[in-house]
């Protein structure tokens, strides 16, 4: 990941919640350990201390959890190792089931105990292995964009144009509308072709006048999405150039089918035109429409334009 | 009202459509009085100009009546009588403002697919694909006109329609082709073509003060019109071999300049010449014929100016670039920038300098567009410039 990712989305440069699977790590160390090194006392307080085969079975837990312990504690596929220990839990929780069948009085309530603690931290493990998958995945799904423009107007222009975030849809095809909330928080809404809506709540995280804007998504968001337009003087003095840069992580199933249909095919194509059209609106005044393309630039539009000849009535 | 459409390669209709509506604030709504069939029109009616959609409104020559402003349109009030140039440009990028409205930033709404092909995307024209807009063109009773306080010129009452509509194209691309060469007194200038540009880039020159032009075609109806208006040598070359007979009229030198008034559709002399870059054209392997384009390379004077203003769509093959290079060639070229050559031209009409409209042969009702289309496409009835009446 870029430095520019660290600073918009740092939900998706961190995508591992570390601390979970890091504890669970600790956790196998000291459980393997445990086993290992005193399997006597680890058998009586599970309650397995009368069978011959818990002082081979011990050992051979601990080995397993030394490695959970060694694949979680490096960082690497977090997510494998965290189902590796889902996988040790449900061996674990079937050897207990039939120790418990075997077993009565004080033994059979260590095995139950016992059993009892290993089915809630097969829930945690559980738990830590869908999150860390999830974001992994996430991470994978991330979109990086860096489109720019030279328009011929100053920096000054052009950052108070964008800056007003309610002028953003008369430029960006996607976007239904944006409404500040207040000088730094807006809410927006994204449409698609088919009626798909995204909603999310923005905020600026760093606003540098005549120079950048900074925002991303306020956390909790299903489409976690950030940006930074920087408006650059032009070399020979001609206008400013503005150089956008875009991360979005779209989910996966309907709603990321849904958010991929809104860009389009070509994301950058689409981030491309609505450059365009924002160059079109600074120097021109508005979005400039054809017989052709009635609704501007659009990559959409122009894989399936209407013959040039005037609109009917009814689509004016 | 009635509009002339691109109903596929080789066919063109007069159909019923929609009247235009302002779209743009800075659009104006046009009633057309005259139009033309320009050269370039047979590009789209052969089918060799891509992103053409059946029903699509040709016509990027003409002139009319204003009959409505959008808002921001300050400079024009319905009557005024206009000329409107064919590419459409905005005014204020920095293209524009440097003068090269045919390569305007902002008015070419369908740039993402001119930019896949050249790169970047030029302006936007009237009728001429959607590849250069999507917008509708003029061969029609009506047009909107985008960015209307900045492209059409108001036409005094005594310069004619007749006059006055060659300032939509082909005088002002003529003119740049012959200022692209940069004349200095006692020079040959060498003009491929005698349609209308290429006969007004001749009458340009002598504008410019050359010292004799040379024009080259194979149709003596037309070289006879370079003789008799422009005061013109000719070449036919069907009859005779061109690189040798400019190196006879230039005692061995080449024109000063070239201007490649042909473009994309060219013809050759020789059957197997022409026969090598039509087939693969129509294989789609090759866009272009530039045969003119070619020989005006090896013809032109070493450190000379190839000028081109024929259109080109493309891709060309067998490019003499070792000549271009070994003997310090220079090329000009662009679609015209009409906006900064209608006012000085229009003068100059007004001074009696010039009359552009010698070219116009066939003036004919708006409803004969077909037939219009059919006999330049075909050259036949001596014809040169097809008006068409509204």
């Amino acid at each position: 990941m870029s430095r520019v990712d660290t600073v918009l989305l740092p939900e998706l440069d961190r995508p591992v919640p570390a601390t979970l699977p890091s504890a669970l790590g600790l956790l196998s160390l000291a459980l393997g350990v445990g086993a290992l090194v005193a399997p006597g006392p680890v058998a009586r307080l599970t309650g397995v201390d009368d069978s011959p085969a818990a002082r081979s079975v011990l050992p051979a837990i601990g080995l397993r959890e030394l490695g959970s312990a060694a694949g979680l504690l490096s960082g690497r596929r977090p997510a494998s190792w965290a189902w590796s220990r889902v996988a040790g839990d449900a061996m674990d929780l079937t050897v207990l089931g039939r120790a418990l069948a075997d077993r009565s009085g004080e033994r059979r309530r260590r095995v139950a105990l016992t059993t009892l603690a290993i089915a809630g931290i097969t829930a945690v493990d559980v738990l830590a292995a869908v999150r860390v998958g999830r974001a992994g995945r996430a991470r994978a799904r991330l979109i990086r964009m860096q489109i720019a423009v030279t328009v011929n107007r100053s920096p000054a222009e052009a950052y108070r144009f964008w800056r007003d975030m309610e002028n953003l849809p008369r430029f960006m095809a996607h976007l239904e509308s944006v409404r500040a909330d207040d000088l730094r928080r807006s809410h927006w809404i994204a449409s698609g072709p088919a009626g798909h809506r995204v909603e999310w709540d923005a905020e600026i995280i760093d606003d540098q006048p005549n120079k950048s804007i900074t925002w991303r998504s306020l956390p909790g968001t299903r489409v976690p999405n950030a940006g930074r337009v920087r408006f650059v003087p032009a070399p020979g003095d001609r206008g400013t150039e503005v150089r956008v840069e875009l991360r979005y992580a779209p989910p996966a199933g309907a709603l990321g089918r849904a958010v991929a249909k809104l860009f389009g095919e070509e994301p950058e194509q689409q981030v491309r035109d609505d450059l365009r059209r924002f160059k079109q609106v600074l120097e021109t005044g508005e979005v400039v429409r054809s017989e052709g393309s009635p609704n501007g630039i659009s990559v959409r539009q122009q894989a399936m334009q209407r013959p040039a000849q005037p609109l009917p009535a009814s689509r004016r | 009202m009635k509009a002339t459409a691109w109903m596929g390669a080789d066919s063109v209709k007069v159909i019923d459509v929609p009247d235009p509506k302002i779209m743009n604030s800075r659009d104006a709504i046009v009633r057309i009085s005259t139009t033309a069939i320009c050269g370039s029109d047979l590009h789209l009616y052969h089918g060799y100009i891509p992103a053409m959609r059946k029903g699509d409104i040709l016509g990027h020559e003409f002139m009319g009546e204003v009959v409505e402003v959008g808002p921001q349109v300050r400079n024009l009030a319905p009557g005024d009588r206009v000329v409107v140039p064919f590419p459409i440009a905005c005014g204020h990028c920095s293209s524009c403002q440097r003068g090269l409205y045919s390569v305007c930033e902002n008015s070419n709404p369908n740039a993402g697919i001119a930019e896949k092909i050249m790169g970047h995307s030029p302006a936007g024209i009237f009728g001429y694909s959607h590849l250069l807009g999507g917008y509708a063109g003029g061969q029609a009773e009506y047009a909107r006109v985008p960015f209307a306080d900045v492209g059409p010129v108001k036409v005094p009452d005594e310069i004619s329609d007749d006059q006055a509509v060659m300032l939509a194209d082909v005088f002002p691309t003529g003119y740049m082709g012959a200022e692209m060469c940069d004349i200095k007194p006692g020079q040959v200038i060498a003009v491929w073509g005698a349609g209308p540009v290429g006969l007004l880039a001749a009458a340009s020159a002598r504008l410019l003060g050359a010292e004799r032009v040379i024009v080259i075609d194979r149709f003596p109806y037309r070289l006879r019109l370079a003789e008799e208006h422009i005061d013109a040598e000719t070449i036919n070359y069907e009859e005779t071999d061109v690189l040798d007979a400019l190196n006879e009229m230039t005692a061995g030198r080449g024109p000063d300049a070239c201007i490649d008034a042909v473009g994309m559709e060219g013809h050759h002399a020789n059957a197997a010449m022409y026969a090598y870059d039509r087939a693969k054209q129509a294989a789609r392997v090759e866009t272009e014929r530039p045969f003119a384009l070619r020989q005006a390379i090896l013809a032109c004077r070493s450190g000379g100016v190839v000028s081109v203003v024929g259109a080109y769509g493309g891709f060309v093959d067998k490019f003499p670039m070792g000549a271009f290079m070994n003997r310090s060639l220079v090329m000009r070229t662009g679609q015209c920038h009409v906006q900064r050559y209608t006012r000085p031209l229009l003068e100059r009409i007004q001074r009696g300098e010039i009359d552009p409209s010698f070219i116009v042969s066939h003036r004919m009702p708006l409803r004969d567009a077909p037939k219009g289309y059919k006999i330049f496409q075909k050259k036949q009835d001596d014809c040169t410039k097809v008006l068409l009446k509204v």
